[in-house]
Order: C-alpha cells, then structure tokens, then sequence
C-alpha cells in the first residue's frame, strides 16, 4: 500500500514534469531571451530617440537636469532654421554632386574589374588578387599625404575631382564582394555565350552585368553612406565655404557658435536619407554583407 | 600545344584588360603615393619649399618626440582596453540575436542602425549625450543618485567615452560575428547534448572555437581601426583635455595638415604602417595557439 503510494507520487511527479517541465522551461527561456533583446533593443535605440528629441527642443531646454522626452513646447522651427542659417540646401546639393558620381564610378567600375578577376581564367590571377586585398589594409595615413600633394600639383584642391575621380577606378572591397558573386555564378552560363560568338565584353553587360543586381545595389549603398559621411576627404580637400558637403560644414559650425538644438536637427536630416534608402534595400543589404562577411 | 599557348595569352590579355582601370588605381593612387611617402619620410618639406633630405633625422625625432609617444600610448589603450570589451559585447550581442525568437529581424535591424549615422552627426550626438552638465547619460545616473563623470572633459574618462561611444556602432562587427555562427557545426551540438551540456558549456566549448577564426578576424580589423582613429577625435575633443585624447591618426593629421610638417607625417605614417603589420603579424602568429580550423 504504501509502496504503492510512493509509486503514484513519483510517476505523478514525473508526469508532471514530462508535462510541464520542458515546455514550461522553454516559454521561460523564450519570454527571457525576448526580455534581454529588448532591453539591448531599448540601449541602441535611446540615441536615436535623444537625437530626435534634442532637435525639437527649445535651447533654453537643453541645459535642463531632468530629460524631456517630449519637448513642450515641440519647436519645429529648428529644422527651418537650419535650413535658413545653415545653408543646408547647399551643403546637401555639394554633397550629392560628390554622392552621385561615386556610386556610378565605384559600382560599375569595380564590377568590371572583378569580371577580370573571376570569370576569367589567367596567369597570375590570384596573386594580383592579394595585392587588392592588401591595399584594403594598407593605412590610408601613407598615401594620405602624397595624394594631397599630388591633386594640390594639378590643381584639384577645392574641387570635387579629388573626391570623385579615385572611385572610378575600383573599390577594393566592392572588387571583392563582385568577386565573390563571379565566382559563385556556373561557368556553363559564360561557355554557351562564347560559343555563340559572344565577345567577352558582351557576356559581362548582357549576361553578367543583370544577374548581379544583388550586390549592384549592395555596393550602391555601401558607396552612397560611404562618400556622404565622408568627413577627412573633404576636409583636407575642400576650404572654401561654398563647397562644403554637410559633414564638414557642419563641422565648422561646431566650432564657431553651436546652436545645439539646430545641429541636431540637422543630424536628423543627414541620418534620414540613409536610414530611409536602409529600410528599401535592408534584406539585399544584410545578405551582402554576411556573404560577403569570411567567406573568401 | 602552340593553341594554348596563345588561347592561355588571350586569356591573358582579356584578363588584363578587365583589371585594367585597377591597374591604374593601384599606380596612381597606392604604388606612387607609397613610394613617394617613403621619400618624404626622409626629408624637411614644408609644401612651401623644396623638400631637403635629412635622411633618418625625422626617425629620431619620433623617436625623441613625447608626444607621439603619448600618441601612440593613447591608441594603444584603445585597444588593449577597448578590443576585449568590443569583442565581448559583440558576441553576446550576436549570440542574443542568433536565437530564434519573434521579431529577430527587427532586432538585427536595429543593432545595425547606428552604423549608419554619418560619423560627424555620430560624434556631435555623443558630445550631447556625455555632456557632464546636462547630457542624457549623466541625467540619468543623476535619477539613481549617481554623479556622473566629466567623461569628454575628464582626463580620466575621456579615452572610455571613445570606448562607449565605439561600442554604441558596433553593429558591422556584429554582422561578421552572425555570420560566423551560422556556420557552426550543427552536429556540433547534438553531440554535446547528447553529452549532457548545458547551454553555457555549448557556448564555451562549441560555439566560441568554432567562431575563433571569426574572431582573430575582427581583432585584426580592430586593431586597424584603431589605428585610423580620428574623426570623432577631432570632433569632439581635439586632442583634449591635456592630451588625453591625442590619437595617433590625430597627431599625424596635425603634423601634416596644421604645421605642414610633410616629411615628419610621413615618417609618422611609416612607423603607423610597420606597427599595424607588426601587430596584425603577432595576431596571426598567437592564432597557432586559440585559433580552431574545423577539418584542417
């Protein structure tokens, strides 16, 4: 009897763990892991939310101890203002006629290349290859100086060309992550062009060319955030207030009197455009990158 | 036999031809601005004149010069203090995103976010934030009693505001390190359920050898990066206060763009260029020792 008893405890007792146990544990475990994910969500995100809230606040405000998320009263017309006192429309207009050339120059220049360096079989192939990767690690502190020597001896200096003109000639990481693509692409697909008499040339713009939209727009969004963020580029190139781009002018804003809340606004407005082309392109994007990311 | 050999030169020349923008790159803006650094390195140019050879003189003066080694010291804090926190944090962050979990993709997302503000609107949003007055961060210590720190303005906190400031757009390294997890062995970690280990010793002893190469990977790239540290520098504190901040990519950028000490940035440049080698060389060579290549 009591033996018996002591059976129907145990099989009790481990049914009820069969039952609740694993399933209980995993609910935990999901609720907590979701838990600490929003928590580190909550950690990256404050910034932003501080970044938005700073440029809507009055300037009195700003030196408040407490924070106002909210600002009251909200004052929109720090973003007019830097529209009007900063002069933001130009700086934007400069920053895109370098944006716009960079893209085009780094894209399909680097496609070009990397068709040399995958689909095409020759000597010395690969050991050229290396010396690409190697210049992604070269400092750019060596050639920093000889460069600006070099464009300042032909007269580029405040102008865009020293800005614009290098992206034409392949990008070493863009080179790479076209590579990759090649490399993945059949050999069939090139084989049964050339043996209709399809010039190589004619393989990358009709065969290749469209199949590598993908990483097209990878290298397109990488080379965009690229040259608007730039900020050493156009500092030691560009002196001349009217051709700023937005980095460096907001920049020498900073130092001589800074309205703080209207620098924040104008933060915002050079955040939004990435942020929004981010969102667009986000799954292309993140795929570029991780299949970029080791595997080469 | 003679076929080949010309379809191999074909080949050749095609090959070639595709690369051949590279080629011009690498001459133009890596080859010639490398060697002509060089140069530089071993003499007096101040732009204004012709540049003299001095030969080593620049070297010695490096060498006898304090504040390239205060320079050189506060780089390498930044990464002998800040490359073990941004590995940590990078792979517990990768690890947390890696669980499947509703609303992973937004989590992804949002780690990725702050990659993308340009690194002047990044750096006058981090002055706001670590303002020791009224900045987000010490109002909210301030709501838990604590007296926040001076952080940009404080000698010793100013280095760990780059460090946090760091961490905050860490989400590239991140992404490498998601990656690097999806190509752990799954069978990996059946075998070691199989052997009764808990979700810490799968970490330990599956997850983190697995990911070894990953992270001599990003060390590496740390190391680099930390080396070519220098906008956010310049920003927000200028080498301030007393030097603390005094980056090596800061003090070379000074010597050559706000004295025109063209020939000693060089050499400063040389000497950046063989520690970064050195030190990506010691990387390597310790990774015999925790570096686990499956299958090899």
């Amino acid at each position: 009897m009591q033996a018996n008893e002591v059976r129907l405890v145990t099989t009790g007792a481990a049914r009820r763990r069969a039952r609740r146990g694993p399933v209980g544990w995993k609910v935990t475990r999901v609720v907590a892991l979701e838990a600490l994910l929003v928590l580190m969500a909550l950690i990256f995100l404050v910034p932003f939310a501080y970044l938005v809230s700073t440029s809507l606040k009055p300037e009195n405000q700003l030196f408040s101890r407490s924070i106002n998320w909210i600002p009251s009263p909200v004052r929109w017309s720090n973003y007019s203002d830097a529209l009007n006192e900063f002069p933001f429309l130009r700086y934007f207009a400069n920053t895109m006629i370098v944006c716009i050339p960079v893209v085009i120059g780094s894209t399909i220049s680097s496609s070009f290349v990397a068709y040399g360096f995958s689909r095409i079989v020759w000597r010395g192939r690969e050991g050229l290859f290396i010396v690409v990767l190697g210049t992604l690690i070269l400092p750019y502190q060596v050639t920093m100086i000889p460069l600006f020597l070099l464009f300042r001896n032909i007269g580029w200096i405040n102008t865009f060309y020293p800005l614009i003109v290098p992206a034409f000639f392949g990008n070493a990481f863009f080179i790479f992550l076209f590579r990759q693509f090649y490399l993945g692409l059949p050999s069939e697909l090139s084989d049964a062009a050339r043996i209709d008499g399809c010039s190589e040339v004619g393989i990358y713009t009709r065969i290749v060319l469209p199949l590598s939209k993908p990483v097209l727009a990878t290298a397109a969004i990488f080379a965009f955030i690229g040259a608007w963020s730039d900020f050493l580029g156009p500092l030691i190139y560009l002196n001349n207030a009217d051709n700023y781009t937005l980095s460096i002018g907001v920049q020498q804003v900073i130092g001589v009197e800074p309205h703080w809340t209207q620098l924040m606004a104008i933060g915002v407005m050079m955040t939004l455009p990435i942020l929004i082309l981010f969102f667009f392109v986000q799954r292309t994007f993140i795929q570029g990158i991780s299949f970029s990311g080791i595997k080469g | 036999m003679l076929r080949l050999g010309s379809s191999e030169r074909r080949n050749l020349r095609l090959g070639l031809f595709f690369i051949s923008p590279w080629l011009i790159g690498l001459v133009a803006f890596y080859l010639y601005p490398i060697a002509s650094s060089l140069y530089y390195s071993f003499t007096d140019y101040n732009v204004l004149h012709p540049a003299t050879w001095i030969g080593l003189d620049n070297y010695s003066t490096i060498l006898h010069d304090p504040l390239f080694w205060t320079a050189l010291g506060n780089t390498l804090f930044m990464i002998v203090v800040g490359i073990p926190i941004f590995t940590v944090a990078d792979i517990a962050v990768a690890l947390l995103l890696n669980t499947k979990v509703p609303g992973q993709t937004f989590f992804r997302a949002v780690v990725f976010l702050p990659t993308l503000i340009p690194v002047v609107v990044l750096s006058i949003l981090w002055e706001r934030i670590l303002d020791p007055q009224a900045g987000l961060l010490n109002n909210l210590l301030q709501s838990v009693n604590i007296a926040g720190p001076g952080w940009f303005a404080s000698l010793t906190w100013a280095k760990p505001s780059f460090i946090l400031m760091t961490l905050w757009g860490t989400g590239n390294a991140v992404v490498i390190y998601l990656a690097g997890l999806q190509d752990v062995d799954s069978t990996l970690y059946e075998a070691s359920e199989v052997d009764g280990a808990n979700w810490l010793h799968k970490v330990w002893f599956v997850t983190l050898p697995s990911l070894s190469p990953v992270i001599m990977f990003n060390v590496i790239l740390a190391i680099i990066a930390s080396f070519q540290f220098f906008t956010q520098a310049f920003i927000i504190t200028n080498g301030g206060p007393i030097n603390s901040t005094l980056f090596y990519s800061l003090y070379l950028y000074q010597n050559a763009f706000s004295y025109l000490h063209m020939g000693y940035a060089s050499g400063l440049a040389w000497i950046l260029l063989v520690i970064t080698l050195g030190l990506t060389l010691l990387v390597l060579r310790s990774s015999a020792k925790w570096v686990y290549y499956a299958g090899k």
